[in-house]
């Protein structure tokens, strides 16, 4: 891999995000709406139950870091979307750059745009909601980690689907982490799930790190295994959306999908 | 001497389609072959292999001896392309773009070996416009100084000079030229300007049906078969005549 060409595509979403408001803006906007919605909502429960910390910590926590997967996962599809709306692959793979160095080029860029995000969303609850993340202590770090690493890999896969699929599956890709969310188990233990759902929600690591998340507000404290087990999933998901992409781009190089990229769904 | 570009009994079969059948021709340095054909004859899918974008269903093709599906790497690396189908990103400025891909190709000296381009190809004025702001014609001096930024061996050129206006042709077709007889690069050129064709290449083929019809010089063709110009043999392969209609004329 030369860093040279991951690099290169570094660059190219830089000067895009550089010269276009419309583009840095949905970094912090969006972020920032929920926070407030839900920071209103925490404050609103607080007055009726009288029990604080355990109600902001909870809500307005799982909030962030299930915005911050969001953004992970869209970090890295925006980029991939922007070659597609640009009808860029051709140049792009007609030169020595491989799919490997393309991928890591977006997962870069996924990396520093859902940061910004990240520290966005950190200010605004700390300074408008007073919510410390010094509750979680060093167990946000794997929780965060986890919820980086599954993010990459729904955006990896989300590529690969629209490549595959051609630029009118986008509108597949969106609603992702909304199907997820109710399986994840954001704002509820996975206890009150039926069945069948928890056999999904057991699937995903974001569901063990709410979990563990209001198992350590709840002074349950940071369970290890858990935490180890979800960062196992949450790795064998990224190796699988990986595969997902060079299987989906060998097949569109067998078909010349990527010499003739624009049309609107290619079977 | 070791060919630039060696194409070996490449096909692309789509179904009951053979869109490029057993293909093979060679391609020196310094040499400016045009490939000819009606829409579909299996121009741009050559293209597309050659350039690794596109899988074929046999053959080979090798680029400064690298095989394509082998060492694509290293093939690529020694080439470059241009084609009005596959314009730059339009949101970036033509600097930004010579620079991504230059750090693609992993040019020494971008920053210098830009300047130079966009001095040659007359862009000094369009350095901070975002290239979808720009006319056809400017287009393709981006497109083509792009593909001159990794000083390739070899330039595959799909319709360079398609939808602008002469003097830009006439300025574009100078900068191929230039490039190959001054510098010995190798230039692949697809084109329908019969007139170009005729005036650019040393050598041409004519594909039909993802084979070669006819291949020779374009200035002794035509007389070879009868016809008064290159575009009136065209005109005939175009509509259809048979292999034996096309067989050479007796000289005297």
């Amino acid at each position: 891999m030369k860093l040279h060409r991951v690099s290169a595509i570094v660059l190219r979403q830089f000067y895009l995000l550089r010269g276009s408001p419309s583009r840095i803006l949905p970094m912090f906007a969006w972020v920032a709406i929920d926070i407030v919605l839900w920071g209103f909502f925490t404050r609103y429960l607080n007055g009726v139950t009288g029990e604080k910390a355990p109600i902001i910590g909870t809500l307005l926590g799982a909030v962030l870091l299930w915005d911050f997967l969001t953004r992970v996962m869209q970090g890295v599809t925006m980029a991939f979307f922007e070659d597609v709306w640009s009808r860029n692959f051709l140049n792009f793979f007609a030169t020595p750059l491989r799919v490997s160095e393309y991928i890591a080029g977006l997962v870069v860029t996924g990396i520093l745009t859902s940061l910004l995000g990240l520290v966005a969303m950190i200010l605004v609850a700390n300074l408008v909601f007073d919510l410390s993340f010094a509750a979680y202590g060093l167990a946000l770090l794997p929780f965060v980690l986890v919820l980086f690493v599954f993010g990459l890999a729904l955006g990896i896969a989300g590529a690969a689907l629209v490549l595959r699929f051609g630029p009118a599956a986008e509108w597949l890709i969106w609603p992702i982490p909304a199907i997820l969310s109710p399986f994840a188990c954001v704002f509820y233990p996975m206890s009150v799930l039926p069945g069948w759902m928890q056999v999904i929600s057991h699937l995903l690591p974001a569901s063990y790190v709410f979990e563990g998340m209001r198992a350590i507000v709840g002074g349950g404290g940071f369970d290890m295994a858990t935490a180890a087990l979800a960062t196992g999933l949450a790795l064998i998901y990224l190796a699988g959306a990986v595969w997902l992409f060079f299987s989906v781009y060998r097949i569109a190089v067998r078909s010349g999908l990527i010499a003739r990229y624009s049309a609107e769904a290619v079977s | 001497m070791l060919p630039v570009l060696s194409v070996q009994k490449l096909s692309k079969i789509y179904g009951d389609l053979a869109a490029v059948d057993n293909l093979s021709f060679e391609i020196q340095r310094g040499e400016i072959v045009g490939l000819l054909g009606l829409n579909g004859a299996g121009k741009t899918t050559t293209i597309n292999m050659i350039l690794g974008v596109l899988e074929p269903t046999q053959g080979t093709i090798a680029i400064q001896g690298h095989d394509v599906s082998r060492a694509r790497e290293a093939a690529l690396s020694c080439t470059n392309f241009s084609a009005v189908y596959a314009p730059l990103p339009g949101n970036l400025t033509v600097e930004q773009n010579l620079r991504v891909f230059g750090m693609i190709y992993g040019v020494a000296n971008l920053t210098r070996r830009m300047g130079e381009l966009i001095e040659e190809f007359g862009l000094a004025a369009f350095r901070q416009t975002r290239c979808g702001l720009l006319s056809s014609g400017e287009q393709s001096r981006v497109l083509l100084a792009k593909a001159m930024l990794n000083r390739p061996q070899l330039l595959l050129l799909d319709e360079p000079t398609a939808s602008i206006d002469p003097a830009n042709a006439q300025d574009i077709r100078r900068h191929i030229v230039d490039f190959a007889r001054a510098q010995g690069g190798s230039v692949l050129w697809t084109s329908h300007n019969m007139y170009e064709v005729e005036d650019v290449c040393d050598r041409i083929m004519i594909l039909s049906h993802g084979r070669i019809l006819l291949a020779g010089d374009p200035k002794t063709l035509p007389e070879e078969h009868g016809k008064a110009t290159l575009e009136e043999l065209f005109v005939e392969i175009a509509r259809d005549l048979a292999p034996r209609d096309l067989a050479p004329v007796a000289k005297p």
